[in-house]
């Protein structure tokens, strides 16, 4: 079990005092002086040997993103930009370090803006959280009148740091469609290449990264990369916030190591699975758009990358979703094929008719009103979807219908074989 | 896609508040000169905070304000579906229906609003509704935003209580509404975060030498 000596975020609950002498107390800006001596190459170094993968979903090496930046500034400025859009359902992970932990946070950002030769930083912040923008705000203007950023600062790298925010798209935690808004445009991805790191920002060479891949950084360089590295399975290394949602007895969010068992993580510290573990049905363990594990590939698998990635799922941002034997799971996902729809930018087409028909098919499912051969045909144009639009927005809508039908297929056979049974016959009712 | 209109009744004119037209200012000069238009989401939302919702007067204002062709703004405010395109109750419930608040009441809660506000967006008393998409608190699930801030942990008794209240104008402190919680903690006694030495500033003593800086230094 991580120790709570080993934990990074030690005032994820707010129990503590969020404000600047309270967050150096718990360590945050020891040793940052120190750390920026030393130099962007060796930032990047201990970040790339200390095997942080981003936290954002897709699990991009940290370090090996930040080298794809240019060596030199030339004619145009570096950007660092934080994806704080944090909107994939099941996820609450951000939040709490905006608003509990913001120094270690903006700590990170002058960090890492400094490892890639960026004088200026933006924090794209999800507009829904007000609370988050306010305390966050009210953190760095703190660490402003502290001279621990801004021009001149204490630590010698002139560094601003804006906070920016959107205003309700789930497009927008998508790096370039992110850019885009930040541009003030409307949320619709851009094509890669080119990568942000060439031309991002109003064409300028940037690079998004998560908050907690940010906010982790300095705690990685006070402790060594060694340190974070001795958590987890090889490839997937370091502690991680896992926020577990659903059908727990106590949904939380914690701070555990990577590839602890998903039976442990819900055991230990949610109360276990209501009404007992051999009452779960289902998980999701990595955000609405990874694809659902039923409960014998729950009871041994190990939460992270690698090991989630083999039964075709995926780690995401780490957030589980719990359903019991109670949960209609044709509705449940029905659900998050409507989030799709809504949330779709409407600039593919797979993705924009798609997540709309796929739906609408669902939903009749779910009443069992289908033919058979619909799931055959779901699952086609499922298919068709995946792969075939700009941002990874159509291969996230795709992957829950697939996992339902992988794994719960006869749940929709079950309700299409049931709708008929009970009902006056037609004919009768059509002869009198 | 969200489909989204604008209100058939618009006001003849938008004119910012002294305080608001300062504000512009501050959020023009984060960005670099001639990228002004990565102000126009705060702004909008800076015009609704005034008027409750955002007219098409304030669209073209803003366009203005910001060298932006008109079509631009509105193209950003019918896009981003926290900007409201009529007007909403003075306390705005946004009900969280996604599937980590549905596993756990969130339909129960939207019959609640049924009940005591009327229809989706029909403004009753100093009420109205609307179901929203995931809100980003899944842990202290299910929940609303109602107008700035996120109630949580919600149950049909102590959602149907707070919309009472509001709808008598009286104050509910936002936060989680489970006597048992701080906030994403879990139920009663934490299960980590409980060791006394993380808090009594042994973490910020001076560190004499950064871990792996010796190789880089002899260089």
């Amino acid at each position: 079990m991580l120790q709570d000596k080993d934990r990074i975020f030690t005032n994820l609950y707010g129990l503590q005092d969020y404000r600047l002498e309270a967050a150096k107390q718990r360590g945050a800006w020891n040793a940052t002086a120190e750390m920026l001596q030393m130099g962007p190459e060796w930032i990047i170094q201990q970040i790339k040997d200390s095997g942080l993968r981003g936290r954002g979903g897709a699990g991009f090496p940290t370090g090996l993103k930040w080298s794809f930046m240019p060596k030199e500034v030339r004619d145009r400025p570096h950007y660092l930009i934080v994806n704080a859009d944090e909107s994939e359902p099941g996820t609450c992970k951000d939040r709490e370090i905006m608003r509990h932990d913001p120094h270690l946070f903006i700590e990170g950002c002058l960090i890492a803006s400094f490892a890639m030769k960026a004088n200026v930083c933006y924090i794209y912040i999800r507009g829904e959280y007000i609370f988050e923008r306010e305390q966050l705000q009210r953190a760095i203007d703190e660490a402003y009148a502290a001279k621990l950023i801004g021009p001149g600062n204490i630590h010698g790298w002139d560094f601003d740091l804006y906070l920016a925010h959107g205003a309700g798209a789930y497009i927008c935690g998508e790096e370039t469609a992110l850019l885009e808004s930040l541009e003030g445009k409307k949320g619709q991805p851009r094509l890669k290449p080119p990568f942000p790191a060439g031309a991002g920002l109003y064409g300028c060479p940037s690079t998004v990264n998560n908050v907690e891949s940010i906010a982790v950084v300095g705690t990685i360089l006070r402790r060594g990369a060694g340190w974070f590295k001795s958590f987890g399975r090889d490839n997937n290394a370091g502690t991680k916030l896992f926020c577990i949602s659903g059908h727990v007895n106590k949904p939380c969010n914690v701070e555990e190591e990577m590839s602890i068992p998903l039976r442990t993580l819900i055991d230990r510290h949610c109360g276990g699975v209501r009404g007992g573990w051999d009452n779960l049905k289902a998980v999701i363990p990595g955000g609405s758009s990874v694809r659902c594990l039923p409960k014998d590939i729950c009871d041994d698998v190990l939460m992270d990358f690698d090991a989630l990635r083999e039964h075709k799922s995926g780690l995401g941002t780490a957030a589980v979703i719990v359903m019991d034997k109670s949960t209609d799971m044709v509705r449940a996902i029905a659900r998050i094929a409507y989030f799709y729809k809504h949330e779709s930018c409407g600039q593919c087409t797979p993705c924009r008719e798609g997540t709309g028909w796929m739906w609408r098919v669902l939903t009749r499912m779910a009443e069992g009103d289908a033919e058979m051969w619909e799931i055959d045909k779901l699952l086609d144009v499922a298919g068709q979807i995946e792969g075939h639009t700009i941002c990874a927005l159509g291969d996230a809508a795709a992957w829950p219908i697939q996992g339902l039908i992988q794994h719960f297929r006869h749940e929709i056979e079950d309700k299409i074989t049931n709708y008929r049974a009970g009902k006056p016959h037609v004919q009768v009712a059509a002869a009198e | 896609m969200a489909s989204r209109k604008p209100a058939t009744n618009q006001p003849a004119s938008f004119q910012w508040s002294e305080e608001n037209a300062n504000w512009c200012e501050t959020q023009v000069a984060k960005f670099p000169a001639g990228r002004q238009a990565s102000a126009v989401i705060p702004m909008l939302w800076r015009a609704q905070k005034q008027e409750g919702w955002i007219s098409i007067p304030a669209m073209e204002t803003i366009a203005k304000q910001l060298d932006m062709p008109y079509i631009r703004v509105y193209e950003v405010a019918t896009f981003y579906t926290m900007f409201n395109l009529a007007p909403v109750g003075e306390f705005f419930v946004q009900l969280c229906g996604t599937t980590p608040c549905m596993l756990r009441g969130a339909e129960e809660l939207k019959e609640v609003c049924r009940e005591k506000i009327g229809p989706e967006m029909a403004i009753n008393g100093r009420l109205s509704w609307l179901e929203v998409e995931c809100l980003g608190a899944c842990c202290n699930a299910p929940m609303a935003q109602i107008n700035d801030y996120y109630y949580e942990d919600l149950t049909p008794d102590n959602f149907g209580a707070i919309l009472d209240k509001l709808q008598a104008g009286e104050h509910v402190e936002p936060g989680t509404q489970n006597p048992n919680r701080h906030t994403s903690d879990p139920e009663g006694e934490n299960t980590t975060l409980k060791d006394e030495s993380l808090y009594d500033g042994s973490m910020a003593k001076p560190i004499d030498k950064l871990p792996n800086s010796e190789p880089a230094k002899a260089e």
